[in-house]
């Protein structure tokens, strides 16, 4: 009987898949280790400047300080202004609507 | 090596060639179908590390921010409200904060201006967020003109930039004295943007909380708690979001496998009628199939995990920051820490590879127990 060697080299090609899957995981762990020290560094940096929110959204000031935002959130600037900044239109509704009654 | 590993062996042998004879299809399918896992988790790979990352870092963020509500909105809040509280116990530290925004039209940003605590800089010097270094293009020792509230130019010699490092919470970051924040934005002496509170027990942050809602009636404190569970949800929410958008194309995908999947072809018949009389059991044939399922679905998921864990970790994301960027001028260059949550990935593990795998089953078992004769007629 002939060796199978497509479902060998498919079965090589799994494993290898599966290792590279694992080794993710591994490197994540490496990758967590090493980023300790910044982390440490950010963490001293909202520490002494006392800061609340991270500077990912800057375009609108309800975004860049989204824990700071008044509690109408979705119509900052006046009634029936329109959200009209992408990432302001990606908030979540506040949660009391989404909590049960 | 024992028979029914040899026989399982020959079985997928056979399921491989039989795949290889109609090439274009099934790379086609396998293509798609890395593509939506890989877009899957790279969504998942990516909020869940900024949601870690995030919490991790604003653990250290002042446990209670007191705000001051004029008609609903911000407002500034005077320094006698430090005296009005009074000693409440539990409480540390209770200071002023100064902060704002300042729209920058040179290259339409928005900068965060900030007086800090300790360490502040000389009366006509800044220091300044890497991002809005690299933006404006300034270095040490340059100098950045600003306008003022009432017009007025203000010229600031850069004397520091901030740890490119800490971008992630200093992208947009203008840090200076006193006495020019109150100047720049004529803020009377005796007035803070909002004010900060150190407590000593977390468990007592609500007892607090309560007491300076009867103190100070028109003010808002927002308890750390609350800016974590902020950041948490939005993270969940634009997961959810962009997984609803997604949704039209995974439907896409699910009708297009399931089509695949589950209907034989008049030639899929003939091949099971064929190695039905040669002698195949109907047991082999739904072993081969369960292969012929396995190999796509495993092979498209563990693919798909490759390259979204290289999208996210090794290019940070870069089919994603148009989305996060939106209509920001400043954002911050910054490499996710790979936080993994294995729950997540087992779940896209079991969506993906499972019904593919038993939709492949089904009507080959449906054609296996039927006669030869009939299938190959």
């Amino acid at each position: 009987m002939p060796r199978p060697a497509k479902a060998d080299l498919f079965l090589l090609l799994l494993a290898l898949c599966t290792l590279l899957f694992l080794a993710t995981l591994f490197d994540a762990a490496q990758r967590r280790d090493a980023a300790a020290p910044q982390l440490a560094r950010l963490r001293a940096t909202v520490a002494t400047l006392a800061l609340s929110d991270l500077s990912l959204f800057t375009e609108a000031r309800y975004t860049r300080h989204l824990s700071q935002a008044d509690r109408f959130a979705a119509f900052q600037d006046h009634p029936l202004a329109l959200e009209h900044f992408p990432s302001g239109s990606l908030l979540p509704p506040p949660s009391l609507l989404s909590e049960a009654r | 090596m024992s028979s029914a590993l040899r026989k399982q062996r020959y079985l997928l042998d056979y399921t491989l060639s039989s795949l290889a004879r109609r090439p274009g299809k099934n790379l086609g399918l396998l293509l798609v179908y890395t593509l939506i896992v890989f877009m899957l988790a790279s969504v998942m790979l990516f909020t869940h590390a900024l949601r870690s990352e995030a919490v991790a870092i604003l653990q250290e963020s002042p446990e209670i921010i007191v705000q001051r509500l004029v008609a609903g909105r911000h407002d500034l809040i005077p320094a006698h409200y430090l005296r009005k509280m009074g000693h409440i116990r539990g409480v540390l530290e209770r200071k002023g904060r100064l902060w704002g925004y300042f729209f920058d039209p040179a290259v339409k940003a928005n900068y965060t201006l900030m007086v800090p605590d300790e360490a502040q800089p000389a009366a006509d010097e800044i220091e300044i967020g890497a991002t809005i270094a690299a933006t404006r293009g300034v270095g040490l020792g340059d100098i950045i003109s600003l306008r003022s509230a009432d017009n007025r130019p203000f010229s600031f010699r850069v004397s520091g930039i901030l740890d490119a490092d800490s971008q992630l919470v200093s992208a947009d970051l203008i840090l200076l004295s006193e006495a020019t924040f109150r100047d720049f934005f004529a803020i009377p002496e005796g007035l803070y943007t909002d004010l900060v509170l150190r407590v000593r027990n977390p468990r007592e942050l609500r007892t607090i909380a309560e007491k300076l809602i009867l103190l100070l009636p028109d003010t808002r404190p927002i308890l750390r708690d609350e800016v974590l569970r902020t950041y948490d949800a939005i993270f969940s929410w634009r997961q959810g979001i962009v997984f609803v958008l997604m949704a039209g194309a995974v439907l896409a995908f699910v009708i297009f496998a399931w089509d695949k999947a589950s209907g034989l072809s008049g030639e899929e018949r003939k091949e099971i009628g064929v190695l039905k009389a040669l002698g195949w059991e109907t047991a082999d044939v739904i072993r081969m199939k369960f292969w012929e399922g396995a190999v796509v679905s495993l092979l498209a998921f563990l693919l798909g995990y490759l390259l979204a864990y290289a999208h996210v970790f090794y290019t940070s994301a870069a089919l994603f920051e148009p989305v996060l960027k939106g209509w920001a001028v400043l954002y911050p260059e910054f490499a996710p820490i790979p936080y993994i949550d294995l729950l997540q990935i087992a779940t896209l593990f079991i969506f993906t590879v499972f019904p593919y795998t038993v939709a492949t089953i089904i009507p080959i078992w449906r054609a296996a127990i039927t006669d030869p004769d009939l299938v190959m007629r």
